[in-house]
């Protein structure tokens, strides 16, 4: 069986003016299906730009990302992007949903480009609002909604496509504990009751506490790879 | 695709419906714009459509022969100074130029005619019978005079519309009646039909005609028996307009035997001429009224063109996100076309009900005559969905061509 994220020396160089900075230095990874793996490192390690080019965001500058065994780098744009519509979900700090436009809709838009007709949009993500706990917040405007509620929008947008891999981004950094604690404890079911492989940006341990996993990076490289003791829901809240 | 199509124009409107003042403003361009092309098309068919009109009530294939410009010991005088053309002449062609179906000719003068306790200063024309038909005059009562008044300088009289208005009380029957024209009394016996203002913008049914001779022995006098204030002529068919133009010039030229080196010493212009002229000058008209409109429409879609761009920037993480989700360039693309095309549709929807208002008020206020075709609106309206789609295009690309990672990070 073929990884789900295979890297072999990736490398990501970004020219500002004269300046070069070497974001990814040599980075190999190897993700199984139905992992939980956290990514932590201080800001400027690189955990970032590594985020960007597991989600197909962006290209690496050098080296091999094979995703489902499809190296991502030979890719148009077109096709990167049906691969983010149809196997990747995203989950920001910030939420990033469409403002003035209802809960319901800003989870339809995967499956709006995806081009299905607007019937089955709607049921589909009607359901996956119901799987994060928003059932009645449909025609709710993000404006209308606490972070923790924004955020579990944005995870009803992610999953809705039925990816197999979600991508989150410090989803819980712009949260207070208790939706924090909300976030991770859906996340954690979705990798636990439907297998999603998750892959998660956080530099909070007890936030990467959730993962199996956990890969520390710095200046762009993978310093640490380890498993973590599974069971971190035992976490206490007061942290 | 439909569907995307559907909700990304029911998307464009909800969005462009969220910031109605702002998209007002950016309609206005257009709207004006449009309105403008259609209101002045309009305009300018009328007026077309009114010269045409006037250029016909010349007379069908007509041309006519002026005498030329007199020179005395080098003061030029004007066209139709000298009486260089007579009454023989009209003879002359008539033998030799086969192409012509009739000739006549005619001088006028402005008189003073009395009907009763009633007078009128018009202008009177005396004319060979066949002048009547040259110029495609009908009658509404009576009937023209014919050769034998003309052979024997018969007092009678056909009155033009304005004449009879002048001079009869409403009601009246004026043939049969005795007017006075210098002092000599004259026999309605026919009355003319309208015919409205000439393309020079003349009243032509203020006219009196009388037979060419009677004017000349009886009321105008001559100094030069025969000689006319121009002649008349007709063709066949309108192609024969040009070569019988080159036959008169040649037989004038012998009759008045001028040499080569000399100028004509008459003028000949041909209802093609003259309606050429006002052809041109509508066109002239047309084209500035045109350029106008575009410039505003050219300014409509700077103005679309301009907020899309804001637009674009402000929404640049949007486009990030929708990129992360999925959403292909052409996705963006499209997306945006449609809402700079739905503003400029929309615009221009709004322009051509404000240039069809504009004309009936133009009608209405100002008395101008104004052509709405189906062609100007089609047209208008093709040509703001080409408006929206041409400047569109810019910002679509711009929002199409972002880095998904660099549109995300935007703040």
């Amino acid at each position: 069986m073929t990884a789900l994220i295979s890297c072999e020396d990736l490398w990501k160089i970004y020219r500002l003016g004269d300046v070069e900075v070497q974001a990814l230095r040599g980075v190999d990874l190897l993700i199984e299906e139905g992992e939980f793996v956290a990514i932590m490192g201080a800001s400027g390690s690189g955990k970032s730009t590594l985020m960007n080019i597991l989600g197909c965001l962006d290209r690496p500058t050098k080296g091999c990302y094979r995703l489902q065994g499809v190296d991502v780098g030979g890719l148009r744009a077109d096709q990167l992007a049906e691969i983010r519509n149809r196997r990747i979900g995203f989950v920001f700090q910030n939420f990033n949903l469409i403002p003035r436009t209802s809960a319901l809709e800003n989870v339809q838009l995967p499956l709006f480009y995806r081009g299905l007709p607007l019937r089955q949009q709607r049921a589909l993500a009607a359901e996956a609002l119901a799987r994060v706990g928003l059932q009645g917040r449909e025609n709710h405007y993000p404006s209308q909604l606490s972070g923790g509620q924004q955020q579990r929008v944005a995870i009803a947008r992610a999953l809705v496509a039925s990816p197999s891999l979600l991508l989150a981004d410090e989803p819980t950094g712009n949260l207070d504990t208790q939706s924090s604690l909300e976030i991770m404890a859906i996340l954690d079911g979705l990798n636990k009751k439907q297998g999603i492989t998750i892959v998660l940006v956080t530099h909070e341990t007890d936030i990467a506490a959730y993962a199996e996993r956990e890969v520390v990076m710095k200046d762009g490289r993978i310093l640490t790879d380890r498993k973590t003791p599974s069971g971190a829901s035992a976490l206490s809240v007061e942290a | 695709m439909p569907t995307f199509l559907l909700l990304t124009v029911l998307t464009a409107v909800r969005i462009l419906g969220r910031n109605r003042l702002r998209t007002g403003l950016t309609m206005l361009g257009i709207v004006i714009g449009v309105g403008a092309v259609i209101a002045m098309v309009s305009i300018g068919e009328g007026a077309k459509a009114a010269v045409a009109e006037r250029v016909a009530s010349i007379g069908t294939n007509v041309i006519l022969i002026l005498p030329g410009a007199v020179a005395t010991g080098g003061v030029r005088g004007g066209q139709g100074g000298a009486v260089t053309l007579t009454t023989a002449d009209a003879a002359e062609l008539k033998k030799r130029v086969p192409l012509l179906r009739e000739t006549g000719w005619a001088r006028r003068d402005v008189m003073q005619i009395v009907h009763g306790n009633k007078n009128w200063n018009g202008t009177v024309n005396g004319i060979s019978p066949s002048y009547l038909t040259i110029r495609g005059w009908s009658f509404t009562g009576g009937g023209p005079f014919t050769q034998q008044d003309l052979d024997a300088a018969a007092r009678v009289a056909v009155l033009g519309q304005t004449a009879v208005d002048n001079l009869f009380e409403p009601g009246e029957e004026p043939i049969g009646s005795i007017i006075r024209i210098n002092h000599v009394p004259f026999r309605v016996i026919g009355t003319l039909a309208l015919k409205g203002q000439s393309a020079q913008g003349m009243d032509q049914d203020d006219v009196i005609f009388i037979p060419f001779s009677t004017a000349e022995r009886k009321v105008f006098g001559t100094r030069f028996l025969g000689s006319v204030g121009a002649l008349f002529a007709s063709t066949e068919r309108p192609e024969d307009l040009v070569p019988a133009v080159a036959q008169i010039r040649e037989v004038l030229r012998q009759r008045h035997r001028l040499q080569p080196d000399q100028d004509d010493d008459f003028f000949i212009r041909t209802q093609v001429d003259i309606g050429k002229v006002h052809e041109d000058t509508s066109e002239t008209l047309t084209i500035m009224l045109f350029s106008i409109a575009s410039v505003s429409l050219l300014v409509g879609g700077i103005g679309i063109m301009n907020i899309l761009l804001v637009s674009v920037t402000e929404r640049t993480k949007e486009i990030g996100v929708r990129m992360a989700v999925g959403a292909t360039r052409r996705h963006i693309l499209i997306q945006f076309l449609v809402e700079a095309m739905t503003l400029s549709v929309l615009g221009g929807c709004l322009g051509i009900l404000v240039g069809i208002l504009g004309a009936r008020a133009t009608t209405v206020v100002a008395g101008w005559p104004t052509i709405i075709s189906p062609e100007t609106v089609i047209a208008a309206f093709v040509f703001s969905v080409a408006v929206g789609l041409f400047f569109g295009l810019y910002p679509a690309n711009k929002a199409a061509w972002m880095n998904p990672i660099d549109a995300l990070r935007f703040e």
